[in-house]
């Protein structure tokens, strides 16, 4: 009798394990960059392809960093939550388009001139804040993907709130959910800004 | 059944193609052998954090080929692998290594195995040692006490 008990018990605790182990979302890889400074960059500015910004023009303000592309579908989905908090609230969004054009897929990227890429994507990317809306303070445009590589970047959307001194705060990957942005990020925001 | 297998075969055979094609390409854009040895070495330790059980070695994800070509530049650019792996860690965390470091929160992943196997055996000799003892009481002669019980049993057997 004794025996079965055990093998029992040895059962439930491999349900459990595994209750609580699939139920994990395996794509919610903690980011290293939490707690440390946003790194560098300095990416032309989408409505003004002469100017760059980079993040130390962001110096004493909290604000989120958000990487799309027009390709993305997810993006879709989580367009309409920034296109709302842009409304709520006046904590600058700024938009990091990642590979407008090379993250595709439709194009062959061996034939296509760098000129040629850069004035298709900048096209693309405009002509989608068009017709979605654009809850972007500004977007900068990282054409081949090499900013997105620095901010660990591997699944777009992903969301960073950095703060006043330039400190990547939390990361979100994959779209925001208006449950996530009012339970994290604004409670988050609010405590940021004082 | 013959044309079905001449199909498959010919599918299989175009689409190894492809891959190698692919690969020639990549291949191509490194003319240095050893250069291209040290990235397929460092390019099986590293994860694609796309296809999450594929290392960047083995992945057409996108984000692979963005990989191997960062660490393509950096092999060209003299960094060595330490230099290579660590900027990996700094921005993908140790998830992006296939062999995660030993520390504190990996080391049960690391000494669970051990323990598993150290139970296991504890589990094995404690049911050895149970069982030989069981037989050796088996396999010893009645004592006197239960010598005279059977005696009796049998006698009252024999009075019926």
């Amino acid at each position: 009798m004794n025996r079965y008990f055990w093998i029992l018990g040895a059962f439930a605790a491999l349900v459990v394990l595994l209750a609580v182990g699939l139920g994990l979302n395996p794509r919610d890889v903690p980011s290293p960059l939490v707690g440390k400074p946003a790194p560098a960059f300095s990416l032309p500015v989408l409505a003004t392809p002469n100017k760059t910004l980079s993040p130390k023009d962001m110096q004493g303000k909290v604000w989120l960093l958000n990487v799309w592309a027009s390709w993305c579908v997810s993006c879709r989905a989580e367009h309409p939550v920034l296109v709302d908090f842009s409304r709520k609230t006046d904590v600058p969004l700024i938009g990091l388009n990642y590979k407008e054009v090379r993250g595709d897929g439709g194009f062959d990227m061996g034939k296509m001139a760098p000129d040629e890429e850069r004035k298709l994507a900048f096209q693309r990317a405009n002509q989608w804040l068009t017709e979605h809306g654009d809850p972007y303070k500004l977007t900068v445009m990282d054409l081949d993907g090499r900013v997105g590589i620095d901010y660990g970047v591997y699944g777009v959307p992903e969301t960073y709130v950095i703060d006043k001194a330039g400190v990547i705060r939390m990361k979100h990957t994959g779209p925001l959910s208006p449950e996530v942005l009012s339970q994290k990020i604004m409670p988050l925001l609010a405590e940021l800004a004082k | 059944m013959k044309s079905l297998l001449t199909l498959i075969f010919a599918l299989f055979l175009t689409s190894t193609a492809a891959i190698a094609v692919d690969s020639a390409t990549e291949a191509a854009l490194a003319a240095d052998p050893v250069a291209e040895k040290r990235l397929q070495k460092l390019s099986e330790e590293l994860r694609c954090l796309v296809c999450q059980n594929q290392t960047i070695a083995d992945s057409n994800a996108e984000l692979a080929q963005d990989l191997r070509r960062e660490v393509r530049a950096m092999i060209k650019a003299g960094k060595s692998d330490k230099e290579i792996v660590d900027f990996m860690v700094v921005r993908y965390g140790d998830f992006v290594l296939y062999r995660p470091p030993v520390k504190g929160i990996t080391l049960l992943l690391w000494g669970g195995p051990v323990l598993l196997m150290l139970l296991g055996l504890f589990a094995l000799v404690r049911y050895l040692r149970r069982r030989s003892t069981r037989i050796d009481a088996e396999e010893q002669p009645l004592s006197a006490a239960e010598a005279g019980r059977a005696d009796a049993l049998l006698k009252e057997n024999n009075l019926k």
